[in-house]
């Protein structure tokens, strides 16, 4: 926890819905072309929380993963690997052991994900259970029932247990945005869970529709940027669901381009949970290389 | 970009440094985008442009020649014909045989049918009317493609609706055209302003002769070409091109029914000045010095947005620009601060480039004059701030540039300076905001940012302008009426009201 002053969170910052819609519009028309395509292909690669949640997840299938985020296409051998691979917290033993001897660190959701309808006592065993397991980065969900009933306090306190829970794990929070409704919500959310001791925010669990959009992603930018000036520490950024395809990725590199500045344009700042973005990376950096577009029978499904 | 913040990870990327310590936000370092520009390679312009003149291109009478300049490389694009009094005699001539034989016997619905083909003409030729506009008058190609180009074309489509319909427009009246009318344009939006002008006088019944900005008249030459192929009859559309003697010529042609101009408020007064005594109607568009007030209860990321959308877009050559900020005192630090991190992110340069924010001033002689009010900003005391952005060494290129510590008596806050220049002053009361605002001889358009609905109905009924905009800035429709109070002109175009000075009402 930190014991800098904190804003009021029961006073809202005004967000203008036309106006973030107007401006993630604007940066999307940034034309990205030759090096700078390539260079932000790689970088967007490196920056993947590979992520399965599944109720029938297997150990197979999570062993198939982790040897994806190792080495995402093995014809071409000098591609960054992804930054993190994303499991239940059953999961989490496998992938570690499975990941042995790579940088590449192993995120476990936690706190009943994804509803987070459970009591506090089961959050905290959740979590503890994740980190016990080897998990290198918890994400956590925050109660959107006691959020939207305005009782922020509770969000609070929760986000700084689950912190302390996590030890040395980096903590993640996970806003649901698509819950929340409305963009100053968003704010409202992004700013309690950075000051109670967020690593990371992120929009979604992935599991409620509309998962992560630019215009929210924009918002919660901004709330990061605000925050960094205010503290002078850095929290990272996590959008996930919804983002398949490499122009998308690109986009949202631009977003955190031009509202945070190239600090943030690393693993260790920026994240997209995905699954289905890493194939559609891929083909574009080996159409960048030959020219040509690859079937996707040559990129696997993991 | 420079290399020295970068260092190399393991697998041979770059990757960025940790932050600084002054918590400064780093836009340059790392990942910069490669250039993008527009291919331009198949635009074919002539090395000489002729006079339009009853449905063809014909040579001076005088044969005298000027010259159109590429803003961005001070390299000519192609010469055209300075009009002597002779030519635009002809052109009037010609519009009068149009008016009298053709046009007006007309029906609404055929007149209508020719108006939405040079609309759809337009939307045909988009990409390449819109790397012309950038190529001629150095708007960034992002502005000319998704602003100019498709809102000129929107106006077209707009007034040939009203074609067959004008015994609907003013009820019990019956609208007649007005006959020939002389239209003078400005080069800041060449083919939107030619729209503005052309399409409602076409519903109306009446025929024209146009006469665009000598900086930048390439597009309404390609307009003259799209009129040809879409086959509107000799004589409705002539295009006489020139400088101001030629205006002048137009404004003071006897036959002329109706004289419709935009542009400097210099060049406002010696047309009213002429027309004087005359039968004449008029509109005039002419010059803006706007406030743009922003309350401490505004969005304040959303406003930072607009205040750029306000004085940066085209370059600041906005009639409507909202050259002056006046910000609340509670907020203004901080609005400053962001407003100032915005600015490091706008990229100043090739119009033709996809990314250009801010592209080339569009003349020598209005970048002297910019450079010449920034002299005087400085020498009358105010604080000058220019983005760090790099600026092309050819070109006549500008960096966006504030001024705070001006006071209201200021030449730069009270003259419109037509750049990318924004002022910026802070105000206490609601009162206060309102008594500047109203304080400049111009009442063109304004501003207000508020998170309160109630505020921007009482702010916005005070101000004297022709337009507010409420948490937005710069938006244009052809069903909205446009025109200025004060100085800053007389008489609407847009929708129905830019209608009314196109037809004789009965």
């Amino acid at each position: 926890m930190n014991t800098e002053q904190q804003p009021n969170f029961n006073s809202t910052v005004s967000i203008d819905k036309v106006g973030v819609e107007e401006r993630v519009s604007r940066l999307n028309k940034r034309s990205i072309k030759n090096e700078s395509k390539m260079q932000a292909l790689k970088l967007a690669l490196s920056m993947i929380d590979l992520t399965t949640l599944e109720g029938k997840d297997s150990e197979g299938k999570v062993i198939q993963l982790c040897s994806k985020a190792r080495t995402p296409y093995a014809p071409m051998p000098d591609l960054p690997s992804v930054a993190a691979v994303c499991v239940y917290p059953s999961m989490v033993k496998t992938a570690k052991n499975a990941l042995k001897g790579t940088s590449i660190n192993v995120a476990s959701v936690a706190t009943a994900f994804p509803s987070g309808m459970a009591s506090h006592q089961v959050k905290l065993e959740d979590t503890k259970f994740a980190v016990d397991a080897g998990a290198d980065e918890i994400d956590m969900v925050i109660s959107r029932g006691e959020f939207l009933k305005g009782n922020y306090n509770f969000v609070y306190d929760e986000i700084a247990s689950i912190k302390e829970a996590c030890g040395d794990a980096h903590l993640k929070v996970i806003l649901e945005t698509g819950e929340l409704e409305t963009y100053e919500n968003v704010r409202k959310a992004s700013d309690i869970a950075m000051y109670a001791g967020a690593d990371f925010i992120k929009t979604s669990t992935g599991k409620i529709s509309p998962a992560a959009t630019q215009p929210v992603t924009l918002v919660m930018l901004e709330a990061i940027r605000d925050y960094y000036q205010a503290t002078g520490k850095m929290i990272g950024m996590k959008p996930a669901g919804g983002i398949r395809k490499a122009k998308q990725a690109l986009q949202y590199l631009v977003l955190v381009k031009e509202t945070l500045g190239a600090s943030w344009l690393s693993p260790e700042w920026f994240r997209f949970g995905a699954s289905s973005l890493t194939n559609d990376l891929l083909m574009q950096i080996v159409k960048q290389e030959t020219g040509v577009y690859q079937s996707s029978n040559y990129f696997s499904n993991d | 970009m420079t290399q020295s913040t970068k260092e190399k990870s393991q697998n041979g990327e770059v990757k960025p440094t940790s932050p600084n310590s002054d918590l400064k936000l780093d836009f340059n370092s790392f990942w910069s985008y490669s250039d993008a520009p527009e291919s331009s390679g198949h635009i074919k312009l002539k090395e000489k442009y002729d006079l339009f003149i009853n449905g063809e291109f014909v040579a001076g009478k005088k044969g005298r020649m000027m010259n159109t300049i590429n803003p961005s490389t001070e390299k000519p694009l192609a010469e055209f014909t300075e009009a002597t009094s002779e030519d635009v005699d002809a052109a009037v001539k010609s519009a009068r045989k149009a008016y009298e034989k053709t046009w007006s016997k007309l029906s609404g619905k055929e007149r209508g049918k020719y108006i939405y083909r040079l609309a759809r003409m337009i939307q045909e030729h988009a990409k390449d009317l819109a790397i012309i506009e950038s190529m001629d008058g150095g708007k960034p190609i992002r502005e000319s493609r998704d602003v100019d180009v498709p809102l000129a074309a929107a106006y077209f489509f707009y007034y040939a609706g009203w074609a067959d319909k004008l015994d609907y427009a003013f009820p019990g009246r019956k609208a007649d055209p007005v006959g020939v009318c002389g239209q003078i344009i400005p080069w800041n939006f060449p083919l939107l302003m030619l729209s503005w002008k052309i399409a409602p006088a076409l519903a109306a019944g009446n025929t024209v002769v146009l006469k665009p900005a000598e900086t930048t008249p390439l597009t309404a030459l390609k307009f003259a070409e799209i009129c040809q192929d879409a086959g509107l009859p000799d004589g409705v559309v002539n295009i006489v091109t020139g400088a101001g003697p030629t205006g002048a010529a137009i404004v003071d042609h006897p036959d002329v029914d109706k004289i419709a101009f935009t542009g400097s408020t210099e060049v406002g007064k010696i047309i009213q000045k002429s027309l004087a005594g005359t039968e004449k109607k008029f509109t005039l568009e002419l010059g803006g010095k706007g406030p743009n007030i922003v309350f401490e209860d505004a969005p304040i990321d959303q406003a930072v947005e607009g205040i750029i959308n306000s004085i940066f877009f085209n370059q600041g050559h906005v009639c409507c620009a909202g050259s002056r900020l006046l910000v609340q005192e509670g907020i203004s630090d901080k609005l400053l601060k962001k407003l100032k991190e915005r600015m490091e992110t706008l990229i100043v340069g090739d119009p033709l480039d996809k990314n250009t924010d801010i592209g080339a001033i569009n003349s020598k002689m209005q970048y002297d004059k910019i450079n010449e009010y920034l002299e005087i900003g400085v020498n009358e005391g105010a604080t000058i701030h220019q983005s760090s952005v790099d600026i092309p060494e050819n070109g006549y290129f500008c960096k966006p540039t504030l001024f705070t510590d001006v006071g209201q008596s200021n030449r730069i806050v009270q003259e419109e300076i037509f750049g990318p220049v924004l002022t910026i002053q802070t105000f206490r009361t609601p009162e206060e905001a309102i008594d500047k605002a109203n304080n400049t001889p111009f009442g063109l358009a304004g501003g207000i940012w508020t998170d309160k609905g109630s505020k921007i109905f009482k702010v916005s009924q005070k101000i004297r302008s022709g337009v507010v905009w409420a948490n937005t800035f710069n938006k244009f429709d052809p069903t909205s009426p446009f025109g200025g109070y004060k100085e800053s002109g007389m008489g609407r175009e847009g929708g129905l009201h830019g209608l009314y000075p196109y037809v004789n009402l009965k």
